[in-house]
């Protein structure tokens, strides 16, 4: 059996002295499964994927990723991400640079590429989610739509082996979630590992291989999206799909 | 059936366009009225005091001495000349100093950020006290401590080709002389540095007093503009692999500056109203040169005149600088 | 992929909220963490830390451990002796009161006092109703008399001979209570759709805020009894009041355009809708929200006030700083020790300015409150 390219071990966090965000996680994915973790707003799911890439730090417990322990020690951080993407929900693109220019940044000033060498492999990237003839605008001058996109081919400008999505499509106008979800099925099937925090319920149906639902800090249920969807065992679960999928 | 009023335009009471236009009226007339009433009383009352009036004054000797300048004046030049140069003068350090300043203020701001808590702390108390002590003393400060804390010429202290004494920090300056361009040495003399430039103890105390205080004021400029940048940049930087000098330099600062740059411009215009305290020192700018002028010709009018033209087309032309800038450096959006 | 189906329903136990685990380590990791981090953090550390504590113990052995505390001049001058703090213990009343004449000093401390609780009580919020302006007009009033003299039995003493602390209270807190309707009528007066009014309120900010104080101050001080009609002169305090008053309330009516201009252009319309008059409008509505939201940036501008006051030396009165000078340079005895002179009244700014900005500080907090974040 593969050992999981992550696994969580009875992970606490708390935000302060007093708000506990996150309690005794225990959770292991294997390389290439595509997760999608879904709660209500405050049930912890994006700090859970942000501890990944210690964009927050866990107080208790032990977070493996791929085979590495993530402590305070910067080297071991500075490894991690450099394995891991995210995409964020504001995108996060940086404004006073050209699209090319954000998606280089890192394989020339962390990657130490040269420069022609990592345009060419960004755009080969930007091809891959259909937006090289913007090479040279501003992220301003996208649309959102474009702008996630961006988002994604500059994560996998790095190579990464682990993809988390941190809510990618809830800052976008209704009629641009297609075209990123598209982006991130197509992604899906390639084979790298995804840990997806969306309200996305299709492309939890159509992508992931396995649902989390986290309520107040816990993870509640984990099933295969169809179960899930269909048979919610815990009444959690069913109320919080009740609300969702009500509309 | 619904009654039609007249389209007619009557002019009433309460149209506010009328009661606009009457309102001007009776402003521009009391300001009218005000200034005639100032102008009035002020020619009269020179007339009474036998102070004349007009700027021809400009051309006559200056009669007195200008302890340093740029350039050679002795007391038989007219006053303009002298005015001339006390705006060198003010220019001189303004210049300096908004570079200096620009220099120490960014890295005090920065320093805020660090990940050292002494740096932090070191760069926060510098703020606060800079910050909250008059520049006025903190200028006389520094000049006592010239005055009082350097050694006399005689022992002077030397850091390779320079000196530094009571009267001043004196350093090699490239000279036309018959083989070309050549570096003049400054060497100690009996009682003082000969040869060589110098910069006076009033230069150097006004230039580090107005550095030291506005460099507090641009660290919080500095600080404020980064804290402005949004999070998630930093965020975005950090999960690609940026360490946080990378991120900083590459993805803050640059966008900081966009939020930086309209209350920099303010702190370089301070500074240079700053520098008209040179006075208190004896530094030779161009409000010292004009309070020399006005209590020798009594002309006070003219030379406050002549002082408040000269910074407001300073600082004019610092706003249109900026402004061109900031127009340059801006986001490029849909 | 074959997902793995853990049975976490089944096992589903709901866990209660914890308190978080306290910190190992406690001062010992704070300082690995903040000071030693990595290898140049750790040796930024070493040499400013060094450095730091040279300076201090310099610093420490000239201030406290070979400084003379009597005011024996002669004791100072030994050599090797440190801080001459004797100056201060000798010089004290003349540089916190000036010229005001020695045996009727009780009338300053008395009349700054006053002022100071003044102050002291108008930034607290009890205090913040309608009368303070009524309170504000009392204490100025007795702060006069008491000042000026000349009734119940006080002595005259001329204004120029005011100074020290007192002075610089005064010219502070009166320019700043003066400056503040002119702010006002000139920030609305700029932002007016009359072309006239708008052109002057306009010039005169941008031509004062393009100059120094100091030649405002000499304009005040040259050329003010020039416009006076014949026979009435103009005292020098008022001349300078004046003066300060006109360079603040330009900063002022800065502020508070700023204030009015981040007013949402809906809350207009609403008092439009309900048939207010464009007066009332900024009576009721406008004005409440828009002072409320600038209370920080005129702090800052009473503190840069404040520190402003030193600069009447250059048109002699004086204030703490001219005081202060005066006082040492007057004396050749202790001329050498203008330096001590001077720290002692750095430090005195240096109270008053950092606490006015906490204080501005903890009003920023509390006005924000009310803003949704």
């Amino acid at each position: 059996m593969t050992p999981p390219i992550i696994q969580f071990d009875q992970l606490n966090k708390w935000y302060g002295d007093s708000f506990h965000v996150l309690r005794d996680i225990d959770l292991s994915v294997t390389p290439g499964e595509r997760i999608v973790i879904c709660g209500p707003s405050g049930s912890g799911k994006s700090t859970l994927i942000r501890c990944i890439n210690r964009l927050e730090a866990h107080q208790q417990g032990h977070l493996w990723v791929d085979g590495v322990e993530l402590t305070d020690d910067a080297r071991v951080i500075d490894d991690v991400r450099k394995k891991v993407g995210m995409v964020f929900q504001q995108f996060n693109l940086f404004p006073h640079l050209t699209v090319l220019e954000n998606l280089t940044l890192s394989p020339i000033w962390v990657g130490k590429l040269p420069k022609k060498e990592a345009e060419e492999k960004a755009m080969v990237q930007l091809e891959r989610v259909r937006i090289a003839e913007q090479a040279g605008k501003y992220p301003l001058q996208l649309s959102g739509g474009q702008q996630q996109r961006v988002a994604i081919a500059r994560a996998l400008c790095l190579k990464p082996k682990i993809m988390l999505f941190d809510e990618p499509t809830s800052a976008l106008d209704p009629e641009m979630i297609k075209e990123v979800l598209d982006v991130m099925t197509e992604l899906a099937g390639e084979g790298i590992t995804m840990l997806c925090v969306t309200h996305e319920m299709g492309f939890a149906k159509a992508v992931a291989d396995r649902v989390i639902f986290m309520d107040q800090g816990q993870i509640v249920e984990q099933n295969n999206p169809h179960d899930f969807f269909n048979h919610p065992q815990h009444p959690r679960s069913q109320d919080f799909l009740s609300k969702i999928l009500g509309h | 059936m619904l009654k039609r009023s007249p389209n007619q335009k009557r002019a009433s009471w309460r149209s506010p366009a009328l009661r606009g236009r009457l309102y001007q009226l009776l402003a521009i007339g009391l300001i009218a009225a005000a200034v005639w009433f100032l102008a009035h009383n002020t020619l009269r009352n020179m007339a009474l005091r036998g102070i004349q009036s007009g700027f021809d004054f400009l051309s006559d000797p200056a009669g007195f001495d200008i302890g340093e300048s740029l350039f050679p004046f002795d007391s038989g030049q007219p006053y303009w000349q002298a005015f001339l140069i006390g705006l060198s003068n003010t220019l001189r350090v303004a210049l300096l100093g908004i570079v200096l300043t620009t220099l120490l203020g960014t890295l005090l701001g920065v320093g805020r950020f660090s990940r050292n808590a002494l740096v932090r702390g070191v760069c926060y108390a510098y703020v606060e006290v800079f910050r909250n002590i008059p520049v006025l003393l903190q200028l006389l400060m520094w000049y006592l401590l010239f005055a009082q804390g350097l050694p006399a010429a005689s022992e002077a202290w030397t850091l390779g080709p320079l000196f530094l004494s009571k009267g001043g920090l004196s350093f090699p300056i490239p000279v036309w002389s018959g083989a070309g361009l050549v570096f003049d040495f400054p060497v100690k003399g009996e009682f003082a540095i000969e040869h060589g430039g110098s910069l006076t103890p009033e230069f150097l105390a006004l230039l580090l007093g107005l550095t030291f205080y506005t460099a507090a004021f641009v660290a919080e400029v500095v600080r404020s503009g980064l804290q402005s940048v949004d999070r998630g940049q930093r965020e975005a930087a950090v999960a690609l692999g940026l360490s946080p000098r990378q991120s900083m330099r590459l993805v803050l600062l640059p966008q900081a500056l966009r939020v930086i740059i309209p209350p920099l411009t303010n702190q370089f215009l301070n500074l240079t109203k700053n520098s008209s305290l040179a006075v208190a020192i004896g530094y030779p700018d161009v409000v010292s040169i004009a309070n020399t002028a006005l209590n020798q010709t009594g002309r006070a009018v003219e030379c406050i005149a002549i002082v408040m033209a000269v910074y407001l087309c300073t600082s004019l032309a610092t706003a249109a600088l900026m402004h061109r800038y900031n127009r340059r450096a801006a986001i490029k959006e849909r | 992929m074959p997902s793995e189906s853990s049975p976490t329903t089944s096992t589903f136990q709901p866990i209660a909220p914890r308190p978080a685990p306290r910190q190992p380590g406690g001062l010992l990791r704070w300082l690995r963490v903040n000071l030693f981090g990595d290898w140049l953090t750790g040796l930024m550390t070493l040499i400013l830390g060094c450095a730091l504590l040279y300076g201090a113990t310099l610093f420490f052995s000239w201030a406290v451990l070979r400084a003379v505390w009597q005011p024996n001049f002669e004791a100072c001058r030994v050599d090797g002796a440190g801080a001459c703090w004797g100056v201060i213990a000798e010089k004290y009343r003349l540089i916190l009161f000036g010229r005001y004449p020695f045996e009727t000093q009780w009338r300053p401390l008395l009349a700054t006092s006053l002022l100071l609780a003044l102050l002291v009580a108008s930034c607290t919020r009890a205090f913040w109703h309608a009368w303070l302006a009524l309170l504000w007009a009392v204490v100025l009033a007795v702060f006069f008399t008491l000042m000026h003299g000349n009734v119940l039995g006080l002595c005259l003493v001329e204004t120029d001979r005011w100074g020290g602390l007192p002075l610089t209270l005064l010219l502070a807190s009166l320019s700043m209570a003066l400056a503040f309707p002119i702010a006002l009528a000139v920030a609305l007066g700029r932002r007016s759709s009359l072309p006239a009014i708008r052109t002057f309120c306009t010039l005169y900010v941008e031509l004062i805020r393009g100059v120094p104080l100091i030649s405002v101050l000499f304009m005040a001080s040259f050329m003010f009894p020039l416009f006076m009609p014949e026979g009435f002169t103009l005292d020098v305090l008022i001349r300078v009041l004046l003066g300060i008053t006109l360079f603040a309330a330009a900063y002022m009516a800065e502020v508070i355009r700023g204030g009015l201009q981040a007013m949402p252009q809906g809350q207009m319309e609403a008092a439009a809708t309900l048939g207010l008059s464009w007066w009332q409008t900024q009576r009721l509505v406008v004005l409440p929200q828009a002072l409320a939201r600038v209370v920080p940036s005129l702090m800052n501008n009473f503190i840069s006030t404040f520190k402003d006051t030193s600069l009447v030396t250059i048109v002699s009165l004086y204030e703490l700083t001219g005081a202060m000078s005066l006082a040492l340079n007057s004396d050749a005895d202790w001329r050498p020790f203008m330096l001590e002179g001077t720290l002692f009244i750095a430090l005195i700014y240096f109270v008053f300015c950092f606490a006015l900005s906490r204080y501005s500080l903890w009003v920023e907090q509390q006005v924000n409150h009310g803003t949704p974040r």
